[in-house]
């Protein structure tokens, strides 16, 4: 190989691995798979519970116990998380009221950026009832593309373990009876 | 010609690698964080050191007193939170999250002070994104990064290095912290130097 291919070549690798890595850099949008995100069981045997997890060891969001997921990726130190923090605890609670919804959505809160002592303090400042992790290496937060905060996903988990986006979004969520319903339409879920 | 262009796109790539933004932006300032990408982590030498008399300084404060550090002697414990500039990313996050960390600095009778090298109007606008904060949020535009300079934490290119000096209320420098300033410090690691306080 001359000298001339071999440096086409080598710019040609170098622009493959540089659109490789810009690709991954985009959140995984509707119809996608969410990519692989490890989770440790919660020590909390109401958070082990309320998943449908016993035990201790890792998991991955398809192995929770639900027909629909929702993740929050957020901040302590991000305002608009901070705001959107009771609003999320009415969700919770507009779920867990409800018989229809309760068994079928779960959901659970990623700190970006947030050790287990700063999602603690938050959870203890905002009285949030559901699971919230820490990710203080940016680990999950760079694997969905490194959104801003609040970004919410809809995850339809199957009956055979397999499971699709439903929802990916940046921005505080407007309207809760609206999310429900377009996670029941996205998952087929009729639950009258 | 092909392998200056090589060794400039190898580059580029190393660049972007570390560019990715390690923090997590929050919604709340939309478009308008400037990111200068990643920075050496720590650009100037200390002039004081724990255990050593904090040095005074006056700061005009965004609610249009003058504040000095020797307003509090005797009176309460002082957290000083340098951080580099406003509109940038990390500063951006950091002292929303203190603006919830209030019941830990009350606990060890702590009260917060946060400083920049930006000018009031710049403190104004962009302390609004954060929300209502219950601290006291500082100016050290003129002389240009004046208070900095005597703790040693101005840096070569005139912003301040994200650093955190818990001072007592004998005017006692007991905890320094001088971050990358790439990187927020954790929120637990200040909580211990406070719950250390007399």
């Amino acid at each position: 190989m001359n000298k001339l291919s071999r440096n086409f070549t080598t710019l040609f690798v170098l622009l493959v691995f540089t659109c490789t890595a810009f690709a991954g850099t985009k959140p995984p949008s509707e119809g996608d798979l969410l990519p692989e995100i490890v989770l440790p069981v919660p020590n909390n045997l109401d958070h082990q519970k309320y998943l449908g997890l016993p035990g201790e060891g890792s998991f991955t969001i398809p192995k929770i116990k639900a027909r629909i997921v929702i993740v929050e990726i957020f901040s302590m130190y991000c305002p608009y998380c901070q705001a959107e923090a009771p609003s999320l605890n009415e969700l919770y609670n507009k779920i867990q009221n409800n018989t229809k919804l309760k068994d079928s959505f779960k959901l659970i809160g990623i700190g970006a950026g947030n050790t287990t002592f700063e999602i603690e303090h938050f959870r203890k400042t905002y009285n949030i009832s559901f699971p919230l992790f820490p990710d203080d290496d940016f680990s999950v937060h760079k694997k969905i593309g490194e959104v801003r905060t609040p970004y919410f996903f809809g995850i339809a988990i199957n009956a055979d373990g397999t499971h699709k986006i439903l929802y990916s979004k940046q921005g505080r969520l407007e309207d809760h009876d609206q999310f429900i319903n377009i996670l029941l339409q996205g998952a087929r879920l009729n639950l009258n | 010609m092909i392998r200056f262009f090589n060794k400039n796109i190898l580059l580029s790539l190393f660049v972007f690698s570390f560019y990715s933004s390690a923090f997590g932006m929050s919604e709340a300032y939309k478009d308008n964080i400037y990111n200068p990408g990643t920075l050496k982590p720590i650009d100037s030498v200390l002039k004081v050191k724990v255990r050593e008399p904090a040095p005074d300084f006056t700061l005009p404060s965004l609610s249009g007193e003058k504040v000095s550090l020797r307003q509090f002697a005797g009176k309460k414990n002082v957290v000083i939170s340098f951080v580099p500039a406003a509109w940038t990313p990390v500063c951006s996050d950091q002292w929303p999250g203190y603006n919830i960390a209030k019941s830990f600095f009350d606990k060890n009778d702590v009260i917060l002070l946060g400083i920049t090298v930006d000018n009031i109007p710049t403190l104004y606008a962009w302390t609004k994104q954060m929300g209502k904060l219950w601290f006291s949020v500082l100016s050290d535009f003129w002389p240009h990064g004046a208070a900095a300079e005597r703790y040693g934490v101005l840096r070569s290119d005139g912003v301040t290095e994200r650093a955190l000096f818990v001072i007592d209320k004998a005017g006692i420098i007991q905890y320094i912290h001088v971050a990358d300033i790439n990187v927020r410090p954790k929120l637990e690691d200040l909580v211990t130097a406070l719950e250390k306080l007399k």
